[in-house]
């Protein structure tokens, strides 16, 4: 039973001036089995919890912990984390010119799993991966996103996700961007996740949209780099019609009306 | 996330500082002065490092020049008197200059005309530690050939040289020059590419070995419809200096260019050197051209320099332009890995090879290839990288 447990963490960015304090305090158990929706403003600090969980040098972590099933994730280098369990559907994937897809899938399948999957099972498991998200076979052979297009790069996130089978996956806003199919069809690829298995999400989002997709267990609203309220649906209800002008003092909708 | 941080260069903003159409060239050594490290062409080279190349060493042994010929390829080595030699073009330095006063013989390689021919491998060995040697290769492609030559320079000791690429009508050559020298290896080559009417020439520069080497590929056409692709590849490692310069000379109308060099740098005074030129002269209207350099810096301590210049003369051109970029390891392209489970050297490494990956790719004889993926493999096993 995986727990990935994140006590009072505070992360500052490490920038040209002075190191500036982002998350002040963040408190989280997230369960095996459990999807937990994170949901706040722009600016809070939601991209910034989720590279800090997954060691991204640009941040500092000043105090607090993290651990999964009782190891300190924080002593752990990136691709430790990655090996742990842990995975990170960026909101912002990364361009790598000159290394292919196909190659860069194998490569992260065989860290993650400790060997080099059989060769014949793991075309048919990448084609079947790719098919079920929608994604054309040519890209294989392309650049690591590279060129992709928004919704490209998301549903190749989740093409990895669901390759790396991770315990603990932490979606930073995969839904932005993407247009109604997309969206359905990379939510359709995260319950396919999290059916397959005893895992925990972590669901970060702006928008209520994808709840009608991914069915959330528990919601947190993030604001100030902490998490303000907790609750259960009926707060991402209260978020669509009132919006966060309640933790954030400004008006800012959490639905596309 | 790019790759490197860019300096982008707008059109015409490196103007040099004497026109390249003024550059001084001479068959003649001695119409040249020796060198002192200031003038504008020696200022980024070690000359304390050449050997004695720049100052009028004496041959004291020779390069061995084998050849292994393809069907139909014929080969001779000849005398100075030969008169097909010198007809690509004029030494430009004083050290291409003394290489064409002293070399004895000349190695003489001709594709035939109308006929695709199978790949064609020069080796130069170097005379050896301590030895100085002079040389000069000539290759002809004639009318409507069609084939590949690669040239493959080993061993030690200093060795200057004039290589002449004649690429008749309608011919199309390939040419890979693999610089793999032993550590203590001084080279200094000047390649002189003339281009004939709808000709075509890829050239492919690799540098990986040797303590200093400097080449200047030099392309002039002589028709209209000529098209030269050129592409560098370098690696350097701790105490090397690898210098490559370019110059495109557009003097036909409707020719294109186009410049591709891209290398890495890794150890306590690694130093690469990129000087790209190209010049647009007045009759060479509707030129195509595009130049572009990348380094990717992976330690401290290592320096690339990189200059393109870009002279137009007419206003009626297709398209002109360049860039260069030097930058060091990209953090996020390796988080990104990192964060997928791939380790850290790993993730390093996939990183440069994609680096040089549109490079590589276009490397289309199977067993070079290799020999370049294995090559930048084991650079980076050198440092750990
Ligand atoms: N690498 C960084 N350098 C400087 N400031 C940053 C960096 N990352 C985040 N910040 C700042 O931290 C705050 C939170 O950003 P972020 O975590 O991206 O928020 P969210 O994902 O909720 O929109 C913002 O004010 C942002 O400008
Ligand atoms: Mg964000």
């Amino acid at each position: 039973m995986a727990t990935l447990e994140i006590k009072d963490l505070h992360v500052s960015v490490v920038s040209e001036d002075a190191p500036k304090e982002i998350l002040k305090g963040v408190d989280l158990t997230i369960k095996a089995g459990e999807t937990h929706a994170i949901m706040g403003p722009n600016g809070s600090g939601k991209s910034t919890l989720s590279y800090a969980i997954a060691g991204h040098p640009k941040y500092t972590i000043t105090s607090g912990t993290v651990t999964l099933d009782g190891e300190d994730v924080l002593e752990m280098s990136v691709d430790e984390r990655a090996r742990a369990g842990l995975f990170l559907a960026m909101q912002y994937p990364v361009e790598v010119p000159g290394v292919s897809m196909s190659n860069f899938l194998r490569t992260a399948a065989t860290a993650v799993r400790g060997e080099a999957p059989n060769l014949r099972h793991w075309v048919k498991e990448v084609k079947g991966a790719m098919a079920d998200l929608d994604i054309d076979p040519a890209f294989a052979e392309r650049s690591v996103n590279e060129g992709f297009s928004g919704g490209e790069k998301k549903r190749h996130e989740i093409l990895q996700l669901g390759l790396l089978q991770p315990k603990v996956a932490i979606l930073d806003e995969t839904d932005s961007g993407l247009d109604v199919d997309a969206l359905r069809v990379v939510s359709e690829g995260v319950n396919r996740y999290k059916a397959s298995g005893e895992v925990g999400v972590m669901l970060i989002t702006h928008y209520t949209r994808i709840l009608k997709y991914i069915q959330p267990d528990f919601v947190h609203v993030f604001a100030n780099g902490r998490i303000v309220e907790s609750g259960g649906r009926e707060l991402a209800d209260q978020l669509e019609s009132e919006g966060y002008v309640k933790y954030t003092g400004k008006s800012e909708a959490a639905a596309i009306s | 996330m790019a790759a490197l941080s860019t300096q982008p260069h707008s059109h015409g903003a490196v103007v040099p500082v004497a026109s390249r159409a003024e550059h001084f060239t001479s068959y003649d050594v001695d119409a040249f002065e020796v060198p002192g490290g200031r003038e504008e062409i020696w200022r980024f080279t070690p000359l304390k490092r050449l050997a004695g190349l720049h100052s009028g060493a004496a041959a004291t042994g020779s390069a061995a020049v084998e050849v292994n010929a393809a069907a139909g390829v014929t080969v001779e080595t000849v005398g100075r008197d030969d008169d097909r030699l010198g007809k690509a073009g004029v030494p430009g330095d004083r050290i291409a200059a003394q290489a064409y006063t002293s070399f004895e013989q000349a190695t003489v390689v001709t594709l035939p005309g109308d006929a695709k021919s199978e790949p064609t491998t020069v080796t130069v060995t170097g005379a050896g530690e301590g030895q100085v040697a002079y040389g000069h290769l000539l290759v002809k492609a004639a009318q409507f050939a069609e084939g590949t030559v690669v040239v493959d320079y080993r061993g030690s000791g200093a060795y200057a040289e004039n290589v002449e690429f004649v690429v008749a009508d309608g011919a199309h050559l390939q040419v890979i020059a693999i610089h793999d020298w032993a550590d203590d290896a001084v080279h200094v080559s000047q390649h002189h590419v003339k281009l004939g009417r709808d000709a075509s020439i890829k050239h492919t520069v690799v540098t990986l070995g040797g303590d200093a080497v400097r080449i200047t590929p030099v392309v002039q056409y002589a028709g209209k419809g000529g098209d030269a692709d050129l592409a560098g590849l370098y690696f350097a490692d701790a105490g090397q200096h690898q210098e490559h310069r370019p110059f495109i000379d557009h003097s036909q109308p409707n020719c294109r260019s186009n410049v591709v060099y891209k290398g890495a740098l890794q150890g306590e005074g690694a130093h690469t050197v990129w000087i790209g030129d190209v010049l647009i002269r007045a009759a060479a209207e509707g030129t195509e051209t595009y130049e572009l350099n990348r380094n990717l810096v992976l330690t401290d301590g290592a320096r690339a320099d990189s200059v393109p210049n870009l002279e137009i003369e007419t206003g009626e051109i297709e398209g002109a332009g360049h860039a260069s970029a030097t930058g060091r390891f990209d953090d996020e392209q390796l988080f990104y890995l990192q964060a997928r489970g791939i380790p850290e050297d790993q993730a390093r490494r996939l990183v440069v090879r994609g680096f040089f990956q549109e490079l590589i790719a276009k490397i289309n004889v199977p067993e070079v290839r290799e020999r370049l993926e294995a090559a930048i493999e084991a650079e980076l096993e050198a440092v750990g990288a």
